[in-house]
C-alpha cells in the first residue's frame, strides 16, 4: 500500500518542477509544491541542494521512494558541509563542474546527458563524497528499509525464533539431522 | 577485580582481550596466575549491543587508520579499511559468526602434502592434529559447538533452506547448520538463539560465545585478573640480555604508563601483533622483538574468500536468524584435480540493508546496481571460506610517514591474490552459483571478498627459528618469555574458520605457560 501510495507522490513531487524556495537569515527552505518533504539548509544554497537532490537520486534511482528520502541526504550533507568549510568547498566546486562539463546547466540536460557527466567524474573528490553520503544515508534510513522487504533491528520482538525465520516454504524441507527442530 | 601494581614484575600481562588473549587470561587466572589484560577498546555487553548495522560498527570495529597496497580489490574499495576486527572488550569474537571448525590433519602438512608451489611460502606445523585434539575437545566445550558434547545442531534458517535444496540437488553430501559456538539450547547460563540476525553486530541474548560475557567474567571470579580496557599498548619493553621485562601503554586519558611483566603474551590480531613487535624496536633490535627470522609482518592470509549471492523468485528474507548457520563441506579437502591445491568451505552469510548496499558491488551505482539491490528480500548468500596461500610479501610493514594519535607508525596491509588463490575463488564462484541455480535461482551475484575478518600468519609457529617467529606453543625464539597468543601464529590458514583453533592454541599456551612458570624456565 505504502509502496504504491509512495510511488505516485514521487511522480508528482517529479513532475513540478517548481519547489517553493524561502531564505531567512542565512536559512534556506526548499520545500516540494506537494508539501512532500522540505529540505532546512544552512551551508548549501537552493541551486546547489536542487543539483544534489537530482544527483542523489541519479546516483542510486529507485522509483519507488519518494524525493523525501533524497533529501534527507541532502540535508545531511548540508549539516557536514555547514561544520566542514573545505567539504563545503568541495560540494560547491564540484556543482560548479557539473555545470561547466557540457556548458549547459546540468540540470537542463537529458537524463542520458546527466549520466554521461556524472560518469566522467566518477573519480573526482565531489563524485566520491556525494556517493559514499548517498550510499550510507539513504540505505541506513530505517525508514527505506521496508521497501526493500529489510525488518531491521529484531531484538526488541524476541528475534524470529517465532517470527518466520523458517517460512521459505517453497524450499526444500531440510532433514532433522541436517537442520534440527528449535528448542520447544 | 583485582589491582596490581605497575611495578608488580610477577604478573603475566596478556595484550588484546579477544579469542585468543581473553581465552589465555582466563585459562591462566584458573591456574592461580595473576594477568594484566591490557585492552584497547571499551567495554561493552549485550545490553548496550544494538542491531543496527553501521552503529554497531562505529561502536566496536577498529576504525584507526590503516593503509593498504597491492592488488586486491579491497585496496581499491576499503584503502583505509583492510580488515573488519573488533577493538572492544572481547575483541573479534564480538562480531564473529561463530562457525568452529577443526582443521583436517593434512592442513598441518601444507608444505609435504601440497608441494613446492611457486610464489608460496608454504611451511608444515611444528604440531599436528593429533597434539590439538584435546585441546579442540576442551575448546569446543568451552565455547558450547554444536554437533560435539551432545549439543544440538541450530535449527536452519531460510537462507540455510535455499542453501539446503540447490546442495542436494547438486549432489553434495555434507551440509547441515553447521558447528557453531551459539547455544541451541540454553547452556552454561547463557539463552539459547533468538535467531536474532544480528551476530556481526553482537549477539544480544549472548547466546553466541563471545570473550566478553564468558572467559573475562569467570577469569574475574577467581580475584586473578586486572582488566585494564581503553589501554592501548604501544610498546613491549626488554632488558641489556633480551628478556622481557614489561609493557609501555597509553590508558584512556592518554597517560602513559610502564606495566612490568614476568611474561608478555601478544595477542592483538594479525595486524596489531605484529606491529607492535615492529613499534618496539631498539638499539639491540632495530628490526623489531622477536623478528630474528624477518618473519614477523610476513605470510599475512586471510582466506581466498568472495561471496555469491542469488535472487529468487520467490522471498526469503535472508537476514532472519543466525547470519552463519549453515555450510557445505564437499569441497573442503585437498583435491588437486580440481586445478588448485587445498579446499574451501561454503556457509550461509547474509547482510542487512545498509551493508548489503557497501559490500554488494562496491563502487558501483546508478540502475542496474539498484536494481539488483531492490530484490533485496529475495536474496539468498553464502560465503567462501578457503585456504589461502602464504607469500612472505604479503605482509603488515610500518607505514613509513603517518602516525597514529600516539605517534607511532600505522600498519600498511600489502596483499596480491597468489595463483592458487584465484584458481579457487574461480571454482567456488561456479560451485555457489550452481548451488544456488539449482535451487532455481533467477540472478547470481559474484560478491568480492569484504575487508578481512579472518586476519592470519604475521608470526608464524616453526619447527627452526629461521622459519617463523615462535615455537608450537607461541612462545618466541628469540625472548623465552614472550609468546604470541592470537591468530598470527598460524602457519597456515586451513579451510576453516580460525577461531575454534585460535583458543585452542590459547589453552596449550596456558598449560605450557603454567609449566614454565612452575619450573622457573621463564
Ligand atoms: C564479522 C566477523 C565474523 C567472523 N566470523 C567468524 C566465524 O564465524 N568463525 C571464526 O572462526 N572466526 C570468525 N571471525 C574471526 C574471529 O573473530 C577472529 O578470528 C578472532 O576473534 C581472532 O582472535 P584474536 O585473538 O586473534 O583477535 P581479536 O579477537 O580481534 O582480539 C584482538 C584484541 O586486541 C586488541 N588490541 C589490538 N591492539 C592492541 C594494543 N596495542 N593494545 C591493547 N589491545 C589491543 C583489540 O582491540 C582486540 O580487542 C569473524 C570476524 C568478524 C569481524
Ligand atoms: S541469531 Fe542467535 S547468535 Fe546471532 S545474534 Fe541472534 S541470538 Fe545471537
Amino acid at each position: 500500500m505504502k509502496r504504491i501510495l509512495d510511488r505516485r507522490l514521487f511522480l508528482r513531487t517529479a513532475a513540478s518542477t517548481a519547489a517553493t524556495v524561502a531564505v531567512a537569515g542565512g536559512t534556506t527552505v526548499i520545500a516540494a509544491s506537494n508539501g512532500a518533504w522540505a529540505m532546512t539548509l544552512s551551508a548549501f544554497d537552493a541551486a546547489t541542494a536542487r543539483v544534489l537532490l537530482v544527483m542523489t537520486r541519479d546516483l542510486y534511482p529507485h522509483d519507488m521512494l519518494g524525493d523525501v528520502y533524497y533529501a534527507e541526504v541532502v540535508e545531511s550533507l548540508d549539516k557536514k558541509a555547514k561544520a566542514d568549510p573545505r567539504l563545503a568547498e568541495t560540494i560547491r566546486e564540484g556543482v560548479a563542474a557539473l555545470d561547466r562539463a557540457t556548458g549547459v546547466p546540468w540540470l537542463q540536460l537529458s537524463p542520458g546527458g546527466r549520466l554521461e557527466v556524472l560518469k566522467a567524474m566518477e573519480t573526482s573528490p565531489f563524485f566520491q563524497t556525494v556517493k559514499g553520503e548517498t550510499l550510507v544515508g539513504l540505505y541506513n534510513n530505517k525508514l527505506v528499509w521496508h521497501h526493500f522487504g529489510y525488518q531491521g533491528s529484531s531484538a526488541e520482538f524476541g528475534g524470529y525464533l517465532h517470527r518466520g525465520f523458517q517460512d521459505a516454504g517453497w524450499t526444500m524441507q531440510p532433514d532433522a539431522e541436517a537442520s534440527p527442530p528449535p528448542p520447544a | 577485580m583485582a589491582r596490581f601494581e605497575l611495578g608488580d614484575d610477577s604478573v603475566v600481562v596478556v595484550i588484546g582481550s579477544g579469542a585468543g588473549g581473553g581465552t589465555l587470561a582466563n585459562e591462566l587466572c584458573q591456574k592461580g596466575i595473576k594477568v594484566v589484560l591490557l585492552e584497547a577498546g571499551k567495554r561493552e555487553s549485550p545490553e548496550t549491543f544494538v542491531n543496527d548495522e553501521w552503529a554497531a560498527f562505529v561502536q566496536t570495529a577498529w576504525l584507526d587508520k590503516r593503509t593498504t597496497s597491492g592488488s586486491w580489490r579491497v585496496a581499491r574499495d576499503f584503502p583505509n579499511l583492510p580488515a573488519w576486527i573488533c577493538k572492544t572488550v572481547g575483541g573479534s569474537t564480538v562480531h564473529w559468526a561463530g562457525a568452529s571448525l577443526r582443521f583436517q590433519e593434512h592442513e598441518f602438512k601444507t608444505r609435504s602434502v601440497y608441494g613446492d608451489i611457486a610464489g608460496a611460502t608454504l611451511l608444515d606445523w611444528p604440531i599436528g592434529l593429533a597434539d590439538l585434539e584435546p585441546y579442540y575437545a576442551r575448546a569446543e566445550a568451552k565455547m558450547g559447538v554444536t554437533r560435539t558434547n551432545g549439543i544440538p545442531g541450530l535449527p536452519g534458517n531460510n537462507n540455510f533452506r535455499v542453501m539446503y535444496t540447490g546442495a542436494k540437488r547438486l549432489g553434495y553430501k555434507t551440509v547441515h547448520t553447521g558447528r557453531m559456538a551459539i547455544n541451541s539450547r540454553a547452556r552454561d547460563g547463557r539463552s539459547h538463539c533468538l535467531q536474532i540476525g544480528f551476530c556481526f553486530q553482537g549477539c544480544k541474548s549472548a547466546a553466541k560465545w563471545s570473550t566478553l560475557y564468558t572467559e573475562i567474567p569467570a577469569a574475574e571470579a577467581t580475584g586473578k585478573l586486572d582488566l585494564r580496557s581503553e589501554c592501548q599498548a604501544l610498546q613491549i619493553q626488554h632488558d641489556a640480555s633480551g628478556k622481557i621485562t614489561g609493557v609501555l601503554y597509553a590508558d584512556k586519558d592518554g597517560r602513559q604508563h610502564v606495566q612490568k611483566a614476568r611474561v608478555v603474551c601478544v595477542a592483538c590480531n594479525s595486524i596489531e601483533s605484529p606491529r607492535l613487535l615492529l613499534n618496539s624496536a631498539s638499539s639491540k633490535y632495530p628490526d623489531g622483538l622477536a623478528n630474528s627470522s624477518g618473519q614477523v609482518g610476513r605470510n599475512y592470509m586471510r582466506h581466498t574468500t568472495g561471496s555469491v549471492y542469488a535472487t529468487f523468485d520467490r522471498p526469503v528474507h535472508m537476514f532472519r536468524g543466525t547470519t552463519m548457520a549453515g555450510i557445505i563441506q564437499d569441497e573442503a579437502g585437498h583435491d588437486p584435480k580440481r586445478g588448485f591445491a587445498g579446499g574451501y568451505e561454503l556457509e550461509t552469510l547474509s547482510l542487512g540493508l545498509p551493508f548489503m548496499a557497501a559490500f554488494l558491488d562496491p563502487g558501483a551505482w546508478g540502475r542496474e546496481f539498484t536494481r539488483k539491490l531492490e530484490g533485496y528480500a529475495h536474496m539468498a548468500g553464502m560465503w567462501i571460506v578457503g585456504e589461502d596461500m602464504p607469500q612472505a610479501s604479503n605482509r603488515v610493514t610500518l607505514h613509513p610517514t603517518e602516525k597514529d594519535r600516539f605517534g607511532l607508525p600505522i600498519p600498511n596491509v600489502h596483499f596480491d591474490d597468489h595463483p592458487n588463490d584465484i584458481a579457487m575463488r574461480a571454482h567456488a564462484y561456479r560451485q555457489g552459483a550452481a548451488v544456488y541455480r539449482a535451487a532455481g535461482a533467477r540472478e547470481i551475484h559474484e560478491v568480492p571478498p569484504y575487508p578481512s575478518t579472518h586476519n592470519l600468519g604475521t608470526n608464524r609457529m616453526s619447527a627452526r627459528p629461521q622459519d617463523g617467529v615462535c615455537n608450537s606453543f607461541g612462545q618466541t625464539w628469540d625472548h623465552k618469555n614472550l609468546f604470541i597468543s592470537d591468530g598470527s601464529q598460524f602457519t597456515t590458514g586451513a579451510a576453516e574458520n580460525p577461531t575454534l583453533t585460535i583458543v585452542a592454541l590459547a589453552i596449550r599456551q596456558a598449560e605450557y605457560l603454567a609449566d614454565q612458570m612452575a619450573k622457573n624456565a621463564i
